[in-house]
């Protein structure tokens, strides 16, 4: 491999201890066609922080998403994940973040264990170190008990857990959740968001997420973008941005204030099709 | 590549994932031949995993297997029957019955292997396939192990048919190195349908197209073949066709392998090249497409 080509931007002994961006996108831009699904991102996410992309269906979250996720190449731009270029290394990328997607990713007829035990094999962890790491997965999404059922059986909310797990065995230093709590009720939407809050503490994962929920992102996140059209309409901390819009604004005021347009409004058939299927999946 | 790998994870010393290999002073040829070993060994394990995840699978629901037994058994039990007493199609020494059973074989295991796509169209779905390539296993190393629990479901179908062929009075060769050859062909086979089905199904991305492309293809497959008649029976221009059908040399080599007094046309080493040439490029052909099945 010709790994002197590129180095990580940061060098390694700085990047563990302060907050130096582990997501850099440069005029990142995604066309299908004549449509700008997304329009030269430029953005920065701190290591270590919990960052959400928020706007309506068809705002250009997934399609980010995707490139930072190396499934979707860049039409124009670049993007650095943890180091490295999405289109220039994907496999540097792909060893070192995890991802959930929107849609209903763990594997019904296999077991939550062995879903976990799967994953383990193809990221790579050590054959003697699997059994542990999965055990402590187990226990921290709660799923001990129901560990050997099959998970077509499991609650939307299991599953999600389970997929969250899934998708941090290998330690991974940074998390990208596609709308994590679509179709999940408000119980098991706090016990995600918790996941997550831990996740961050106790490994210092550094976690994205799109969310068109903008309590979610108020609730969760230190930083916040708000896509429209495929630009970031505005970009800070959701007390940042609601304060900008006035004395006891809330995020949606804020949503509406910076693309002056409605949280309903957006989104095609499509989205919203694949949206409800989900949802119907997950509940 | 190692080092940073370290470097990046907050709790590299905690982590002893890759610790092994990242030694970071060694001479450059130790590093390649090092990440090779490690490459190779990543790939095979990548490509056991998907296939143990797939077997697991079955084991849960066989009924499969058995709804897999109604065609071969109709073709063997009635056409077969008919056809092995009007002695309408010369088979030399061997008795038409015998004859037709390597090639049911190969033709049920085409017709099951060739719809395997159908999971792909599924897991994209789902959005399974996402995740798996959002993972750093390689695309080929996915590929492969879809071919491989493709493989290790067409046994099954294996066995179904060589005991049918038993109870109809088909004089089979049962020995172990018989079996043996018999199983590789099998396996072979079906992992070179199922990934020709799984390039299928990342070009046409749809279920209902996807299906339709299935059933057009698999007569012809079917037909251009040797499976129920000798190619010398044929017409030039379909003896050209069944020279470029995979499924002629599957057919050829368990004949030579299954029947008692069976004979290879073609070689059983042409026969082995051929589907393993076949089988390695549609792996490459499918680990480049594989990707493009999310977009």
């Amino acid at each position: 491999m010709t790994e002197t080509q590129e180095q990580p931007a940061s060098s390694p002994h700085s990047a563990a201890g302060n907050s130096s961006a582990v997501i850099a996108t440069d005029g990142l831009t995604r066309a299908f066609g004549a449509l700008l699904a997304v329009d030269h991102l430029t953005l920065s996410v701190p290591q270590g922080s919990i960052f959400g992309l928020v706007g309506p269906n068809g705002a250009g979250k997934s399609t980010t998403l995707k490139m930072l996720t190396t499934l979707l190449p860049p039409s124009e731009g670049s993007a650095r994940v943890a180091g490295f270029d999405v289109a220039k290394r994907p496999r540097e990328v792909r060893s070192r973040i995890g991802y959930v997607p929107q849609l209903l990713s763990a594997d019904g007829g296999l077991t939550g264990y062995e879903n976990l035990m799967v994953f383990a094999r193809l990221y790579n962890v050590p054959s003697d170190d699997r059994r542990e790491r999965i055990r402590l997965a187990l226990e921290m999404i709660g799923l001990q008990e129901a560990a050997h059922t099959l998970v077509k059986r499991y609650s939307g909310g299991m599953i999600r857990r389970l997929e969250i797990a899934q998708a941090v065995l290998h330690r991974p230093s940074v998390l990208f959740l596609d709308e994590p709590t679509v179709g999940l009720d408000p119980v098991a939407r706090r016990a995600v968001w918790e996941h997550v809050r831990e996740l961050r503490e106790r490994f210092n994962t550094t976690v994205l997420l799109t969310t068109h929920y903008m309590e979610e992102a108020d609730e969760l996140c230190d930083g916040v973008a708000i896509m429209h059209l495929g630009r970031v309409a505005a970009l800070g901390s959701p007390s940042d941005l609601k304060g900008q819009v006035g004395e006891g604004a809330t995020l949606d005021d804020a949503f509406v204030h910076f693309t002056g347009n409605t949280i309903e409004t957006g989104g095609t058939y499509r989205d919203a099709a694949r949206t409800r299927r989900t949802a119907r999946r997950l509940g | 590549m190692t080092p940073h790998e370290r470097a990046e994870r907050p709790d590299a010393s905690a982590d002893g994932a890759h610790a092994s290999a990242a030694q970071d002073k060694h001479p450059a040829e130790r590093d390649w031949a090092a990440l090779l070993a490690r490459s190779t060994w990543d790939f095979i394990r990548q490509v056991l995993t998907i296939a143990w995840a797939e077997t697991r699978k079955l084991r849960r629901d066989p009924t499969e297997l058995f709804t897999r037994a109604v065609q071969p058994a109709l073709w063997l039990g009635v056409f077969g029957v008919v056809m092995a007493r009007a002695r309408a199609i010369p088979t030399g020494s061997v008795g038409y019955l015998d004859f037709m059973v390597p090639g049911i074989l190969a033709q049920s295991v085409l017709f099951v292997a060739i719809f395997y796509g159908i999971q792909l169209i599924w897991e994209r779905d789902l959005g399974i396939l996402h995740k798996f390539l959002a993972s750093p296993a390689f695309r080929s190393a996915l590929v492969t192990g879809k071919a491989a629990s493709a493989g290790v479901r067409a046994i099954a179908q294996a066995v179904i048919v060589v005991l049918l062929g038993l109870l109809m009075g088909a004089h089979l060769r049962l020995s172990p190195g018989a079996l043996a050859g018999v199983l590789i062909f099998i396996v072979l086979g079906a992992a070179v349908f199922s990934t020709f089905s799984l390039v299928i199904a990342c070009l046409v991305k749809t279920r209902e197209r996807f299906m339709g492309i299935g059933q057009v293809l698999t007569m012809p497959l079917f037909f251009a073949s040797n499976a129920i008649y000798p190619l010398s029976l044929m017409p030039r221009w379909l003896q050209f066709l069944s020279r470029g059908n995979p499924l002629t040399y599957q057919v050829d080599a368990l004949r030579a392998l299954m029947i008692r007094g069976g004979a290879s046309t073609m070689g059983l080493g042409t026969d082995f090249a051929v589907e393993a040439g076949v089988l390695i490029a549609l792996i490459l052909v499918a680990a480049r497409l594989y990707p493009s099945a999310v977009n």
